[in-house]
């Protein structure tokens, strides 16, 4: 359990307990922008609103799916610590668009011991304001006992 | 399989990458703070993977940039997979990236990614398959799995990204 700050213990979780966190109220383009800047993705789609209207034909520019992803890994690190993460996977579900506003939620859906530690299955949903689900997923973490 | 590129992970970089998913935890920047916790020293947010795109001199979606090597030429289309186009979350190389999509991201994480690692990246593709959308028309799914790996050759982070070509905007 070295290179990781849990905190929580593995005995502090249970099967269907939750947690959830607002990522981000009112997204900006400049956020958009930023992400593209910080992950190197400039696809112009996320950034260019005449190739994402008239070219692409979408409603405006939107968020790197992988933006979203960043958002709700917070909720994981914010809930149970730094270095703790086994495994983290999601699905695009919908586009996050220029003014949404996200919410993240986590539910534990399964506990396994493991050695001096216990792993922790999580379910994912983030939501828009509408509460449609944008991305969906599962994390393992582990936690020491 | 491609033979890999040089990844040179810096306290710099994680910062652009954490201010941007309006990160407020120390661990990502704050030397200080990070020396008195469990890790030691600063490490990065679990999605920082995918800003070896930053290194990657294949990567087809880096803007202007001509750094670290010159973008190759666009490759002829042979309908194959997105996961071509390079990318640890995907691509679009040679590819109409009006119609390509992020449908999927996984990670797995074998070690904290910290400031000073050197990783090399190879990427292969994995599974390859077709469904049809009601909304994007014909969907070609495709696998691209990233491995980087530290100087001791051990893996630090696998990603596996699914990359979608949709045959019209997906809303």
């Amino acid at each position: 359990m070295k290179d990781s700050n849990p905190k929580l213990k593995f005995h502090d979780m249970r099967v269907g307990l939750e947690y959830e966190s607002k990522l981000a109220e009112n997204l900006t383009r400049t956020q958009i922008v930023q992400y593209a800047a910080g992950s190197g993705d400039f696809n112009p789609i996320h950034h260019d609103e005449t190739f994402a209207i008239k070219l692409a034909g979408y409603p405006s520019v939107f968020a790197h799916g992988m933006l979203t992803m960043g958002l709700t890994g917070r909720l994981l690190t914010d809930w149970l610590g730094d270095g703790v993460l086994r495994k983290f996977s999601v699905r695009f579900v919908k586009q996050v668009f220029p003014g949404d506003s996200l919410v993240a939620k986590g539910i534990v859906r399964e506990l396994k011991e493991e050695g001096d530690h216990g792993l922790v299955e999580i379910d994912l949903v983030t939501t828009n304001q509408r509460g449609e689900p944008v991305v969906t997923g599962s994390a393992t973490a582990a936690l020491p006992r | 399989m491609s033979d890999g590129y040089r990844f040179c992970v810096d306290r710099t970089g994680i910062l652009l990458f954490a201010s941007a998913l309006g990160e407020t935890n120390p661990i990502y920047w704050d030397e200080e703070y990070a020396k008195k916790t469990p890790l030691g020293g600063v490490i990065a947010p679990p999605t920082f993977a995918v800003s070896s795109a930053h290194w990657d001199p294949n990567y087809a979606l880096r803007g202007v940039r001509k750094i670290p090597a010159p973008p190759p030429k666009p490759p002829v289309s042979t309908g194959g997979p997105v996961a071509q186009g390079g990318g640890a979350a995907g691509g679009g190389g040679g590819l109409n990236l009006t119609r390509v999509l992020h449908g999927e991201q996984r990670f797995e994480y074998h070690k904290p990614v910290r400031p000073g690692m050197a990783l090399t990246v190879t990427q292969r593709a994995g599974k390859s398959w077709t469904k049809e959308g009601k909304k994007g028309g014909t969907m070609r799914f495709s696998e691209s799995i990233s491995e980087f790996r530290d100087e001791n050759g051990e893996l630090v982070v696998t990603a596996t990204s699914v990359g979608i070509v949709t045959e019209k905007a997906v809303q």
